[in-house]
Parts: C-alpha cells; sequence; structure tokens
C-alpha cells in the first residue's frame, strides 16, 4: 500500500513516459515474437501461430548454404575495414585540421567534409553510378579513353567493389568521425601543450605523447561500439550502391542484404528470419561482451 | 578553435602540404554534386553519346522540364516526404523528451526499469523479418502513412542523449524548489526543464529530420501505392528500374510528345538535384548545429 502511494504521487512522470512507452512496446517490443517464425515451417494460410513447428530445421538449412558464409565473411571484413580506415583517416584528419594555420580554412573544409553524410544512400547509389556506369559514367567514358585504358565493367566484376564500398563508406562518414575527434581535441588542456613546448618536444611527439593519449576514452568507446555492431551493416550502402546486382553478390552481399533478400525473392520466411535471428543473437552477445570489455578497461564509460 | 603559440606552428612546408591534401579532398567530397548538377543540365544526346560529363557539351534543361511537366508525380513525392519528415520530426521530438525526462529524475522509482526498457531495444531487436511480419499483419502496416513514420519515431539513442543532457543541465534545485512553490510536474517540464535543454532538443530535432527525409527503407519495406511513393522512394524506384522513369512519362504524354524521348539518364540526376535541394539550401543552419550537438555528445564522452 505504501509503495502504491509512493508511485501515485508520481503519476505525472508515468503519464509523460506513457505515449512513448507504448510506442516502443508497440514497435520494438511486439516484433521480437515473431521471432517465432524462425522456428516454425510459417505458410501464410494458417498465420504465425497456426504454423507447425520445425525445430531448428531452419537454421540447419540455412548454415548448409554457401551464402550465408559469405555474407558473414564479407559483413565482417567490411565492419572491420570500416573501424580500422575509419578511425585512422578521421583522427589524422582532426590532427590536420587543429594544426593548419588559416582557421577560416579549417573551418570551410570541415564543412565541406561534413557535406557527404547529408545525403541519403539513394543519392549517393547516383553518383556512384555517374563515375562507374559502363555506358556513360565518367571515368569509361571520359577518363580512361583519356589514358588509353580498357573500360571496366563495374557493375559486372565483383573484385572491385571491396575497394569501391570502403571508399564510399570512408568518403560519406569521415566528416561525422572527424568533428566528433575535433572536439575531443580542442578540449585538452591547453597547458600540456605549452608544457611539452619548453621541454622541447617536436610536434610529431606532442601527437603521440599529448593527443593521442588524451582522445584515447573517444577512440576506445566509439571502437567498442562499433565492434558491437560488427555483425550489422549498412543496408543502403550494400544494396543501393552496387544497385542490387547479382553478379557482384560475392563481394557485396552482407548479413542485412541476405535476409532482405531471403526474405522478399526467395519469400523463404522461415529461413530469413533464422537468419535475422542469427544476426540479432550474434549481435546481442557482442554488444554484451564489448560492454564488458570496456568495464574491465574504464567503468566510467561503460553503456551499462 | 584553440591558439597556439608562435614557436608551436608548424612549419611552412608542412602547412602547404596538409592545406593541398585538404584542397583535393574538398574538391572529392562535392564532386559527385557537381557531376549530377552537369548532367542533369546537359542535353540527354549528348550523354548518350559522350557520357556523363562535369560541364555541359550542349546545355539543356529539358531534364527538368520533364520532372517538372509531369509534375504531379514529382510534387506527390515531394509533398509525401515533407509531410513524413514534419510529423515523424515534431512527433519524434516531443515523444523522445517526454520520455526523456522522467528516467532523467533520480527520485523516480520507475525510473531504472524504463531506463533499461529502451536501452535493451538497443542490444536486441527481433530481426527485420520478424518486425515486417508482425507490422503487416498486426498493424497493417501495407500502404499507410503511418509505416513511414512510427518505425522511425523515438531512437532509443536519442532518448539517452536528451536524458544525459537533462541530468547534466538542469539543476535538481530549480526542480526542487519549484515543486515547494506549488508547480505541477508538467509545468516544471515545459517551463523549466524544455527551454534549459534546448540545445539537446534541436540535436535531436536535427538527426530526426535528416533521419526522416533521407529513409527509402520503410517504403521500401511497406509501400506499393505509387501515391505515397516518398521523393527517396521515387529514386530508388528510378535508379533500379528505368522502366519505371518511362512508365511515369506516360501518365502524360504531353510532356513525352514535346521532348521526343524521356530523357533517362538526365531526369535521374535532376532528381538528385532535386532530393538534395532542401538539404543544401539549409547546410550552413544545419552544418552548424550538427556540429554543435556533436560536440555536446563527445566532450561528455
Amino acid at each position: 500500500m505504501k509503495t502504491l502511494k509512493k508511485h501515485f504521487k508520481y503519476y505525472p512522470l508515468y503519464l509523460m513516459i506513457l505515449p512513448g512507452f507504448l510506442l516502443i512496446l508497440c514497435m520494438r517490443y511486439l516484433p521480437m515474437g515473431g521471432i517465432i517464425i524462425a522456428f516454425k515451417n510459417i505458410n501464410y494460410a494458417d498465420g504465425i501461430l497456426g504454423s507447425p513447428w520445425c525445430g531448428f530445421d531452419n537454421f540447419e538449412f540455412l548454415f548448409k548454404t554457401k551464402d550465408v558464409l559469405i555474407a558473414t565473411r564479407n559483413t565482417l571484413l567490411y565492419n572491420l575495414a570500416f573501424i580500422v580506415l575509419g578511425m585512422i583517416v578521421s583522427i589524422s584528419f582532426a590532427i590536420a585540421l587543429c594544426e593548419i594555420r588559416n582557421r577560416y580554412a579549417a573551418k570551410v573544409y570541415q564543412s565541406i567534409f561534413f557535406f557527404p553524410y547529408f545525403l541519403s544512400m539513394v543519392v549517393v547509389a547516383y553518383m556512384v553510378f555517374a563515375f562507374l556506369g559502363m555506358e556513360n559514367g565518367l571515368l569509361n567514358k571520359n577518363i580512361f579513353s583519356l589514358f588509353n585504358m580498357e573500360k571496366i565493367r563495374f557493375y559486372a566484376e565483383p573484385k572491385h567493389w571491396p575497394g569501391i564500398l570502403v571508399f564510399v563508406n570512408l568518403w560519406k562518414n569521415v566528416g561525422y568521425s572527424t568533428v566528433i575527434y575535433l572536439a575531443a581535441i580542442l578540449g585538452i588542456a591547453p597547458e600540456l601543450y605549452e608544457a611539452a613546448i619548453i621541454d622541447g618536444a617536436s610536434k610529431w611527439q606532442q601527437i603521440v605523447y599529448i593527443t593521442l593519449p588524451s582522445i584515447k576514452p573517444i577512440i576506445i568507446i566509439l571502437a567498442i561500439m562499433a565492434i558491437g555492431r560488427i555483425f550489422y551493416a549498412d543496408f543502403g550502402l550494400f544494396y543501393n550502391v552496387p544497385m542490387n546486382s547479382g553478379a557482384l553478390f560475392s563481394t557485396t552481399q552482407v548479413i542485412d542484404t541476405y535476409v532482405y533478400r531471403a526474405m522478399t525473392k526467395l519469400g523463404d520466411l522461415g529461413m530469413a528470419a533464422a537468419a535475422a535471428l542469427y544476426q540479432s543473437f550474434v549481435g546481442f552477445v557482442l554488444v554484451i561482451t564489448a560492454n564488458w570489455i570496456i568495464r574491465k578497461i574504464d567503468s566510467e564509460n561503460a553503456l551499462f | 578553435m584553440k591558439k597556439k603559440a608562435g614557436v608551436n606552428q608548424i612549419s611552412n612546408r608542412a602547412n602547404c602540404i596538409i592545406n593541398i591534401f585538404f584542397l583535393i579532398y574538398a574538391i572529392l567530397c562535392i564532386a559527385p554534386l557537381l557531376l549530377s548538377l552537369g548532367v542533369s543540365l546537359t542535353d540527354e544526346k549528348e550523354v548518350v553519346l559522350h557520357g556523363f560529363n562535369f560541364i555541359p557539351r550542349k546545355f539543356s534543361l529539358d531534364a527538368y522540364r520533364f520532372l517538372f511537366q509531369d509534375a504531379s508525380h514529382v510534387l506527390r513525392a515531394y509533398g509525401v516526404s515533407i509531410f513524413v519528415t514534419v510529423v515523424g520530426t515534431i512527433f519524434s521530438v516531443m515523444l523522445t523528451a517526454l520520455y526523456a525526462y522522467p528516467i532523467s529524475r533520480k527520485d523516480f522509482p520507475a525510473a531504472k526499469f524504463f531506463t533499461f526498457f529502451i536501452f535493451f531495444t538497443m542490444l536486441f531487436n527481433g530481426g527485420l523479418v520478424a518486425s515486417f511480419y508482425i507490422n503487416t499483419q498486426l498493424f497493417h502496416f501495407k500502404n499507410r502513412l503511418y509505416s513511414l513514420l512510427l518505425p522511425l519515431m523515438m531512437n532509443p539513442f536519442n532518448v539517452l542523449i536528451v536524458r544525459t543532457f537533462y541530468k547534466q543541465s538542469v539543476p535538481k534545485s530549480i526542480i526542487e524548489s519549484s515543486k515547494i512553490d506549488g508547480a505541477s510536474e508538467f509545468r516544471i517540464f515545459i517551463q523549466m526543464v524544455l527551454p534549459l535543454s534546448k540545445p539537446a532538443i534541436a540535436t535531436i530535432a536535427l538527426f530526426d529530420t535528416l533521419c526522416y527525409w533521407n529513409d527509402w527503407f520503410s517504403s521500401l519495406l511497406y509501400i506499393s501505392d505509387v501515391k505515397l511513393y516518398s521523393l527517396q522512394y521515387t529514386m530508388y524506384t528510378a535508379l533500379m528500374n528505368i522502366k519505371y522513369l518511362l512508365k511515369f512519362g506516360e501518365t502524360s504524354s504531353d510532356a513525352l510528345n514535346s521532348l521526343g524521348t524521356v530523357p533517362t539518364q538526365t531526369v535521374r540526376f535532376a532528381m538528385v538535384l532535386i532530393a538534395i535541394g532542401p538539404i543544401i539550401l539549409a547546410y550552413p543552419y544545419f552544418q552548424k548545429h550538427f556540429v554543435k550537438g556533436l560536440t555536446i555528445g563527445a566532450l561528455k564522452g
């Protein structure tokens, strides 16, 4: 009775939280119920509850196909490349932006670097197509011919795509992470640098011994958050930019696009659900592990 | 930006090299935009003959004329996108601000539960298939406007950003003293807390705007009725399927007659310009606040 009263005192706060609570319940929790599709031999006539159970058959079937292994490999390798290269490039950019003398130019660069982040992947796909298209693409039609080079059939040859996708991802996101690192660098106390100068530290030594250690916490957090998402891919990047071309699947298929295609093209709901659950489950384990690692390193910055 | 002592400046040569490098990269960032602009302003026949180029060999506004002669189509898509963006952003921000406040209050007995309730969705989800099935079967998401709005509403990450901001920049004493003065919880929230947290609210509003404006995936999943195509999805369809572009030319045969053929290549890039038009116009404003918002987040971490 007493606890009830305590809660009742806060009824305005409960009222505030109610709409959001209902929305999260409907949009994020109820769909979790759909997970049982992964364990059912689903058919639309009987619906989700009426369809017969099939245990782990969907999973067995799923892991027998080579596609899942390829998609998993691609997802992991691409994400690793994005994390490592993204970090190196954006930290170097942030440090260099701090160092160049013309402050006004630095601001202008920063604004321009940020621009690609605002584009949708559909728009990015158009732009990539403008450069790489077989018939009219700038590279094939105008640049390569200048140097007497053969045309490259980008949208038919898988081998070019790891490079293209990594480049597009960096191009789109580097501006964003540069700003984050820049903010962290600007937060470093100037006295540290002043002391270092008096001790005769070179620019390079200042970067290695002051800048990098000072932004280490934010580097670690961003890295670990990215590692927690390593089983997920940017659907737009991997689906739109290669224009959903079947010839490229060996290097462009990731788990997200695999699930979508299994659901829509193959129409195999059970298997697609099994693949999606595999992704969510491994993703979950990775986030928990990543957080456990942060807590070991720096409990202040753990997510939970 | 930080002021540096003269002795700590980098050498002239290093400064020069970095500047040149950044200049090249900056060009790389906007080159695709310029290329799209160039193509959209070129005569279709020139494109077929000489391919895409930055500078039109033969200037033509046919692509834009085509899009706007059959303007009903483009305008409708624009309308859908604007509606979804405006309504979606308003509701997202409202729900996020409302949800984040109680969980920021230490004295609220259920704060922990509700924090975990939203946080858990960042860790685990039903996956694409489960959500798709439930949304279409239970909530009848097929061809409804709300199917473009609801899935993107209330990003858990945004809720946590706002919660942290409330915690850090709304002093507890303000809330307590207002209570003593007899202000209701709602009044405290609207008159005290919200005004103090404007920067955080503005930041998530921008995140939401961008998210809704650039969304095409919800349309891909749930929309098949042409009337409900958003701008991004119209573009997606035109990119994946050139026949779609021809088909939407058929709806007004006048447009086709006056131009001879549908300028399929140039029209695609005219659409790119039209789709990012609003973003480019709002860019300086957007950019400034985004950087500020990100800075708040980064300094926190």
